[in-house]
């Protein structure tokens, strides 16, 4: 059974490749993580299959539709796929609240109170209960990458793109992050997540996937990729991480 | 929060070095804003030594500076004024809703509105590009001449329609500005959650936008105050027209000068408005900037 289905992928950039033929299937509950160096294309598959990028050949399915079909109403899709990204991207004119609000109630047709109620509750989980009438700039960097966690969740979407969410962080703010990512994992949400957090990844995936110039090189379980990788390319860029550090 | 005040309850007495520095302070205040009056006094006595002593002022006082006149003109240029404040009143939210739905337009990507995008783009350059007076006398005399049901014919709608059509390009391409510094990342995130074009425009790139714009945009408020003056030229009786009426039959200037006086005197305010927030903008952006 597979929830998202990639199939020959390939996104182009004037005259570079950014993606060649991209093909991975994601079960439902199904972690995958992708790693490979900056540049590699992590972001734009990501971006892809939230069709904030149309592709330029191949296609993606989700739940069975294809939902890069030209006809397809994005707007429809995008509601059952959430997206976190590096940088927050929280809005800053809205309370906390009201940026979780916003798409339950725009988007979704839920009330205001109930909305509310169900923010509440999230944020209640995640321990930012006290935030929700402040403005993102009042809050720390690990806090706002929270609040946009729960953002993307609060639409109770099928599927979560995750990139890079804890880049921007300080090593020390890192963890509260990564920690309601496991958490969501514990409750059988769908991740693709671009990460450098390499300790991370081993941890949380299912599927770990190393991409390399836009060509997805090696996949397979944390094990098989982190201890015995087949491709000298993973095992080059791994040895540089573990270099830096890193893993 | 609760660490400030914390702070301010068990801060120790001031040292004597502190004391000593503070004093200094307050000492060097006090000094620089002697030195500050002192300067405005001897600048404005210079001033008016220069101006009173020049060869032509006796004869400027008596046409331009005459206490009579000024207070025998003030009812009837303050009754036209009167009139500036109405077009004003009536054009400025006419003109914000224009400017703001023409710079929308033109934000439009889908094929559909193409006549619409073209229209706006076509609209602005041709009315950012032709001097406000011009406008003013085309539509007073040209609307009215092509003899149109429908089209009105009292000077105050007629100058009403100019100044809209003039201000709201300016004002249109100030709020497309305010729109392009809404990073694009905004509008990636709201994309994401499944809002619309328009939704996303609604709920999170205008508010944003409007709000970086309000002072360039009362800019064009204190501009558009000053404009009004300009009906004139279509017949309007308003203060300018007055004061030209009294300045031709008794060949006195005061009641220009009255008329100067009161669009200061509404315009001031708006300028000092402008200047506060302004001023707050730039202390909430702090000192490292955006
Ligand atoms: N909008 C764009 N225009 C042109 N090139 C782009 C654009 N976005 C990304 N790229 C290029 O695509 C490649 C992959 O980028 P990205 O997906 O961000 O990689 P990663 O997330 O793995 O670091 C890079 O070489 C980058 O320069
Ligand atoms: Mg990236």
């Amino acid at each position: 059974m597979t929830l998202l289905r990639i199939e020959g992928v390939w996104k182009n950039y004037r005259h570079q490749s950014v993606l060649r033929g991209i093909d991975l299937d994601v079960a439902p509950h199904e972690v995958v993580c992708l790693i490979g160096a900056s540049g590699s294309g992590k972001s734009t598959l990501l971006r892809c299959v939230n069709l904030l990028e149309t592709i330029d050949d191949g296609a993606i399915h989700l739940d069975g539709d294809e939902i890069t079909d030209v006809r397809a109403d994005v707007d429809e899709v995008r509601k059952r796929i959430g997206m976190v990204f590096q940088s927050y991207n929280l809005f800053p004119h809205m309370t906390v609240l009201d940026n979780i609000t916003l798409a339950p109630r725009k988007v979704h047709k839920v009330d205001r109170a109930r909305a509310e109620e169900q923010a509440g509750e999230l944020l209640a989980r995640f321990g930012l209960a006290d935030k929700a009438g402040e403005y993102p700039d009042r809050l720390s960097g690990g806090q706002q990458q929270r609040v946009a966690v729960i953002r993307a969740i609060a639409t109770q979407p099928r599927l979560l793109l995750l990139d890079e969410v804890t880049s921007a962080l300080d090593p020390i703010l890192v963890t509260e992050v990564l920690s309601i990512i496991r958490e969501l994992k514990d409750t059988g949400m769908t991740m693709i997540l671009a990460t450098h957090e390499m300790n991370f990844a081993r941890d949380i995936s299912d599927t770990v996937c190393f991409l390399d110039g836009g060509v997805l090189l090696e996949r397979g379980s944390p094990e098989q990729i982190f201890s015995s990788p087949e491709h000298p390319r993973t095992r080059e860029f791994l040895q540089r991480v573990l270099d830096a550090g890193r893993l | 929060m609760t660490d400030e005040v914390t702070d301010e309850v068990t801060r120790p007495a001031r040292s004597a070095r502190q004391l000593e520095r503070e004093r200094i302070r307050r000492r060097q205040a006090v000094r620089s804003s002697s030195i500050a009056t002192a300067s405005t006094i001897v600048f404005l006595t210079l001033v008016a030594v220069l101006v009173t002593n020049s060869p032509g002022w006796p004869r400027v006082r008596e046409t331009f500076f005459d206490p009579e006149w000024f207070v025998r003109s003030l009812p009837d240029v303050l009754q036209g004024f009167w009139t500036n404040v109405k077009i004003f009143l009536i054009a400025e939210p006419i003109i914000l809703v224009v400017g703001l739905l023409v710079a929308l337009a033109r934000g439009l990507r889908a094929p559909v509105f193409f006549p619409l995008r073209v229209l706006a783009v076509v609209y602005t350059d041709v009315f950012r590009g032709v001097p406000t007076l011009l406008v003013i006398m085309l539509v007073g005399f040209g609307l009215p001449a092509l003899q149109l049901t429908g089209v009105p014919s009292d000077e105050i709608t007629l100058g009403v329609i100019a100044l809209v059509l003039a201000y709201s390009a300016y004002v249109a391409e100030v709020f497309r500005a305010g729109i392009d510094t809404v990073h694009p990342s905004q509008i990636a995130a709201a994309r994401s959650l499944g809002l619309s074009h328009g939704q996303a425009m609604r709920h999170v790139v205008l508010p944003q936008a409007v709000r970086r714009v309000i002072p360039p945009l009362l800019n064009d408020f204190v501009s558009l105050q000053k404009d009004t003056a300009l009906v004139s030229t279509i017949g309007v009786i308003e203060a300018l027209r007055q004061a030209q009426i009294y300045a031709a039959s008794k060949f006195n200037y005061t009641p220009y000068l009255v008329a100067a006086m009161l669009f200061i005197l509404l315009t001031i305010p708006m300028a000092r408005f402008t200047d506060y927030l302004s001023a707050r903008a730039a202390r909430r952006r702090g000192p490292g900037g955006a």
